[in-house]
């Protein structure tokens, strides 16, 4: 069952320019997503991959309407968030919550882990005096960290810990959909690994689904049920992440799977270095946007009057590329 | 003779909270042209370690032990002028952040040809044309054209280019990267890591490597030190670390990594979290986290032994671990396994 659908999805924002270029008409738009349709089902993970400046963040924070889209909808239960009132949306944030990369400054240092959890309760009116302070402590032994812990302060507590407290805050309100936004890219490696585990302990006990918003594929391929591949702004890939993970490819998935450093010193892999960054999303490749830096591009690839669409290669398998089995004629399978 | 070679290594920080034993004896050596990373979680002592090397510890830090030869010569006795022509000269330096390495008034190649200016007696000219070159090495497009830049006319992996031509402009003999390609993507990081292979290879330069990250490790260097709490507990040749560790604490965080084509539902993880470097736990330092702990490894600190399992395998490059099992001290076996490859 779907739970969150998006369609054509866009944001665009104003590049910070001078109020002469504002007053001129100069001023320029950043295009961060350029029409998604994607969708979220109920107790998946679906991870959202690219690089950085490629939209990822953006449209996990659209998707929730923390940043208002410049066109498309988003549907939830039947309803488009939006057109919901500030009210109804803030009703609705009970079901759809967030997930900071960086733990530290998502917490105010000025409250306690006890104020912290609870203000999500006492937000969405889910409980009140005694119950709410059980809830509390019950949510705060949930994410592994101990009830006594409710009356001190973040800063009390290591990185770990701390994205500990924001996944606590985040189940507070019972929600059907966690967007986590590089929940482990700060964490060391064994921290991490605890992290990944009570995502999975939480996902099976409650039932939720994950929009897992990560850079880092060998963590991606452990945690997801499905990937989406994003380039400034446009999915190129989304299917199964044992599809995803193997042939056929969209060049730019394969360029990111190749690129991956794996902790094994007598790895051989064909690498695909790209050349140069990704480019301006001020001012985007025309045609495809990744022909600039496609190794399989041919002269057209620019010439198309847009982005090409994602077409199903089996399944629940889709590529945006016309010209995906030449990675595998050009690369091979792995 | 090493070309550096690092001697109970012993640094402090006076904070008011205590004294923070950083690093605490420790000892390594790289060969000419050898790669040695340095892996460790944070607070492991990697970074202090790098920084001790180029004579950088500042209050409320202090160097209060060891030795740091470099080509005999001893660093940490050396002036503050010495120290000055050693770094940028024959040891370059490489860290996380290209944003912070750069200074933002400066173009580009006036960096690089800096650098070169306070190492060499070279003409104006001549320092420009060397700065040039140094951007084209690097693998900066177009260098001629981008020498009058500014570093934010750069991306990310572009600054750590031109950070890595300050380094090498004078042909080091060592560099000493701390975490180079952390903050940059997967794509961008493979060129920085292929170019540094390259440079290393055709200058027969050696790196000092310092990472958390296993992977970028693993295929960068040719041997390894683990850091574990101001201490090395393991060393060995890149390929014995990873398909055989010998310490409890390199296994864990071995097993602890998301492998591609691994098929586990959870990963393995360590209990507990890395101590407070004012108040390390007696004897081992790894005790209180590990699952093979006895009586005798709360009394006794390990020291690093030879940990081979045959007299044969016991040569100069020997697979080194701080922990009782290896001292006969230890009633009960090790028993862990690291599955590299499904």
């Amino acid at each position: 069952m779907t739970l969150l659908r998006a369609r054509g999805l866009t944001k665009h924002y104003p590049t910070e320019e001078g109020l002469l270029d504002r007053f001129l008409g100069n001023r320029q738009w950043v295009r961060a997503l350029d029409g998604v349709d994607l969708e979220i089902r109920e107790g998946e993970t679906l991870a959202l991959v690219g690089e950085s400046g490629c939209g990822k963040s953006t449209l996990g924070r659209t998707l929730l309407r923390l940043e208002e889209p410049t066109a498309g909808s988003v549907y939830h239960r039947g309803d488009d968030l939006t057109s919901l009132s500030t009210a109804e949306m803030r009703a609705r944030r009970a079901d759809l919550q967030y997930v900071f990369q960086n733990p530290t400054s998502s917490l105010d240092p000025r409250h306690t882990v006890g104020e912290l959890v609870g203000e999500a309760l006492d937000v969405h009116g889910v409980a009140r005096g005694r119950e709410r302070d059980d809830r509390v402590r019950d949510l705060l032994e949930t994410v592994g960290l101990r009830a006594s812990h409710a009356n001190r302060y973040p800063h009390e507590f290591s990185g770990g810990q701390r994205q500990r407290i924001g996944i606590a805050r985040a189940l507070a309100v019972d929600p059907e959909l966690i967007v986590c936004d590089e929940p482990v890219s700060a964490l060391d490696v064994s921290v991490q690994a605890r992290i990944l585990n009570l995502l999975a302990d939480l996902q099976a006990e409650f039932g939720l689904a994950y929009l897992f918003i990560a850079h880092d594929l060998s963590v991606v391929e452990h945690v997801a049920d499905r990937v989406a591949v994003m380039y400034l702004g446009e999915l190129v890939e989304v299917g199964p992440t044992e599809a995803v993970f193997s042939p056929p490819y969209h060049p730019y998935t394969r360029a990111l799977l190749s690129a991956i450093p794996e902790p094994d010193p007598l790895w051989e892999g064909d690498r695909i270095v790209l050349d140069g960054s990704v480019p301006s999303p001020v001012d985007p490749p025309p045609g495809c946007k990744f022909h600039t830096r496609c190794p399989v591009a041919s002269e057209d690839c620019g010439e198309w009057e847009s982005h090409p669409d994602l077409e199903s290669v089996g399944g629940d398998h889709a590529i945006a590329c016309p010209y995906y089995d030449r990675v595998e004629s050009t690369f091979g399978g792995d | 003779m090493a070309l550096l070679e690092v001697t109970d290594l012993d640094v402090r920080f006076y904070t008011e909270e205590g004294v923070v034993r950083a690093v605490d004896g420790l000892s390594y050596e790289i060969e000419r042209g050898e790669r040695l990373g340095v892996v460790g979680e944070s607070g492991a002592g990697k970074t202090v370690a790098g920084l001790a090397v180029l004579g950088l510890i500042d209050a409320p830090g202090r160097i209060e032990g060891g030795e740091v030869r470099f080509k005999g010569e001893d660093l940490l006795s050396a002036s503050d002028e010495r120290l000055r022509e050693v770094r940028g000269g024959e040891i370059g330096m490489v860290f996380q952040d290209p944003e912070e390495a750069l200074d933002p008034v400066y173009t580009v190649g006036e960096q690089v040809a800096e650098t070169i200016r306070a190492q060499t007696d070279l003409a104006e000219s001549a320092i420009r044309e060397r700065a040039v070159e140094t951007l084209d090495r690097v693998g900066v497009p177009d260098p001629r054209e981008r020498y009058g830049d500014y570093p934010h006319q750069f991306s990310g992996g572009m600054q750590q280019r031109v950070v890595l031509a300050t380094a090498l402009a004078c042909d080091p003999d060592l560099l000493v990267a701390d975490e180079p390609t952390t903050a940059l993507d997967v794509t961008i990081e493979a060129g920085i890591l292929e170019l540094l292979d390259d440079l290393a290879d055709e200058y027969d330069l050696a790196v000092q490597f310092v990472s958390h990250d296993l992977g970028v490790v693993a295929e960068t260097c040719d041997r390894v030190v683990v850091m574990y709490a101001g201490r090395a507990v393991e060393r060995a040749p890149v390929e014995d670390l990873y398909y055989d560790p010998k310490h409890p604490y390199t296994a864990g965080l071995m097993a602890s990594v998301p492998r591609l084509g691994a098929d586990r539902d959870r990963l393995p993880t360590l209990p507990g979290s890395m101590p407070d470097l004012v108040d390390v736990p007696p004897g081992c330092r790894f005790h209180p986290r590990c699952p093979f702990a006895e009586e005798a490894c709360t009394k006794r600190e390990p020291p690093l032994v030879d940990a081979s399992e045959t007299a044969a395998d016991a040569r100069a490059d020997s697979h080194q671990a701080a922990c009782l099992a290896y001292t006969g001290d230890l009633s009960g076996d090790l028993d862990f396994e690291v599955e590299v490859r499904e």
